[in-house]
């Protein structure tokens, strides 16, 4: 006797606790094995490169928080840092050293949620309610730091919007202090976990030529074994002054990715700790009138701050003609920003290169040929945040 | 730098009808290339031993019209080498009133997704590519947003609504 098989089609997603946002996907099964996967995003598409094109050079910042949510002060710094190279311009040494701590705090951060949420799907529980215990303290610098807790808007052009507060310095030492044996915890409970190596190793593999030539970055590249970070290749930010490694993995599996960004996150704060201990003094945003916003203190006895705030807030910045591309090591990989200005007050075009767009490109790849429940695994170790997928 | 001279002038001996000419902004080279070159050209870059660029990290369009008041696209192109650690920004121009060009695909898989956003916000169409669909906007989608010519405010006539309501997608 036979029995008639067919390939069967499923939807999963949009609104799926493990595609991780608006993500769906077509599934066609045969059986539980995967025959294809069609990812279909857009479903949080607000046109922000539209709405950039009608903003001024400062109004755009806060729209780039909401990309990678996950990580808003790296996509702040991305987007800066081009502005700084279209005008030619650089942030005071100690802004930039702010900026270094703040984004590897962030990294820090995405990447604990990322833990916390992979380890959910894929069935351990306790993870989740350690990661959110640590990311709760990070949220809470950030509230000291930049008054918000997730769209944080402080990293400015020409520098950050404001000097570090009191109290901060203790409350991220402690932070860093405790954080490393929190990291040792979290590797007790999976990194030699029977069930978690059975659900990671060997799945959702990618060679490192495939890998390149998929235009993967950040862990997802590196769990392949290539050993590129644009914070070594390309420093930014005073990030070559910084002491710290770039781990890489051998299988390109989702086990090597989740080594990966645990290390990484052992690497950031070691990266924190120095930039804390090396912190210099000086100005936290650059003093040029005509493009950076004045000090928030001068405001209320500087006659001259007032007006070029007025004038930089109303008026907005008329950055030369031309065009530049700047890339940083967002949490997710390599965030770029395209902007071409025909010397106006509003950017001509911007061009978000968005890391989570181009890692979720190679989702069919991975899992064709693989088990549904691996499906979710893979979602889960790509790390991808829709916001700015789908921008 | 010298290593930027290097990659311009070895495109110009290798095809000195396809560069049109290059510039130097802010320490990036830009190579403006003519558009019947292009899979050529990308081609030699990826596998050159002195240019390897391997690594595509962004594609996308730009509408001229506003900035030369020309009545052409953009489809620039930003390269990386892993191995050598340098970039370069290639642009093609094409005319909006036809605005086709040949897909990269075939040398840089990346550039699949893309160019679907290309084409879903541009109409660019590249010649070759095997999925081109929208890929932002939803089906039946009207127009392309990242066009000069279409405004920021504004709704979607009612075709898109008919597509919800009768639940066809």
């Amino acid at each position: 006797m036979t029995i008639a098989t067919q390939v069967m089609t499923i939807n999963m997603g949009p609104q799926h606790p493990s595609t991780h946002g608006v993500l769906r996907l077509l599934l066609e099964l045969d059986g539980e094995t995967v025959v294809k996967a069609t990812p279909d995003i857009g479903y949080l598409h607000r046109g922000i490169e539209k709405l950039a094109e009608h903003k001024t050079y400062h109004q755009f910042i806060p729209l780039t928080d909401r990309l990678d949510y996950l990580a808003p002060m790296s996509n702040n710094l991305g987007y800066a840092l081009a502005v700084e190279k279209l005008l030619d311009i650089e942030a005071p040494k100690r802004s930039q050293y702010i900026r270094v701590i703040m984004c590897e705090l962030t990294r820090i951060s995405s990447h604990l949620l990322w833990l916390a949420t992979h380890a959910l799907d894929i069935g351990a529980m306790t993870v989740f309610f350690y990661c959110f215990r640590e990311r709760e303290t990070i949220n809470d610098i950030f509230e000291m730091v930049a008054g918000a807790r997730m769209n944080l808007s402080y990293i400015r052009i020409g520098g950050v919007a404001r000097d570090l507060p009191d109290g901060f310095t203790e409350k991220t030492r402690d932070f860093i202090n405790t954080f490393m044996d929190r990291l040792k915890d979290y590797e007790t409970l999976l990194t030699k976990n029977k069930i978690w190596l059975m659900r990671t190793k060997g799945v959702g593999v990618i060679s490192a030529e495939d890998a390149i030539n998929y235009g993967l970055s950040g862990p997802c590249i590196r769990g392949s074994g290539v050993r590129w970070d644009v914070r070594k290749s390309e420093p930014y930010s005073s990030y070559d002054e910084m002491d710290f490694l770039v781990p890489v993995g051998e299988n390109g599996d989702v086990y090597d990715r989740y080594l990966v960004r645990l290390e990484e996150m052992r690497q950031s704060n070691e990266i924190v700790r120095q930039a804390m201990d090396n912190l210099p003094e000086g100005e936290y945003i650059a003093d040029i009138p005509d493009v950076a916003l004045p000090k928030k203190e001068n405001l209320k006895q500087s006659m001259e701050s007032l007006i070029h705030h007025f004038k930089v807030v109303t008026g907005g910045i008329c950055p030369p003609a031309g065009e530049v591309y700047a890339c940083v090591e967002a949490p997710k990989g390599e965030l770029g920003y395209y902007i071409v200005s025909d010397g106006s007050k509003n950017p001509y075009r911007i061009k978000i290169r968005p890391p989570s767009f181009v890692n979720l490109e190679v989702l069919e790849k991975m899992v064709v040929g693989s088990l549904l429940a691996d499906v979710v695994a893979v979602i889960g170790s790509l790390d991808i945040v829709l916001g700015e997928i789908d921008r | 730098m010298t290593e930027d001279i290097t990659v311009g002038k070895k495109l110009k001996a290798k095809y000195p009808e396809a560069v049109i000419n290059g510039k130097t902004f802010r320490g990036e080279l830009t190579i403006n290339i003519n558009k019947d070159y292009i899979q050529r050209v990308a081609e030699f870059l990826c596998e050159d031993k002195e240019t390897a660029f391997d690594y595509l990290s962004d594609l996308c369009g730009v509408d001229l019209s506003r900035l030369d008041g020309s009545s052409n696209f953009e489809v620039v192109y930003h390269l990386y080498s892993m191995e050598l650690n340098h970039r370069l920004r290639l642009k093609v121009k094409i005319p909006a009133s036809n605005p086709r060009i040949d897909t990269v695909i075939n040398v840089w898989k990346t550039a699949d997704w893309h160019e679907r956003e290309a084409y879903d916000m541009f109409g660019i169409i590249f010649n070759g590519h095997p999925n081109l669909q929208r890929i932002l906007t939803p089906e039946g989608f009207n127009g392309h947003p990242l066009r000069k010519d279409y405004p920021l405010k504004g709704r979607q006539p009612d075709s898109l609504r008919g597509v919800y309501r009768e639940g066809k997608q």
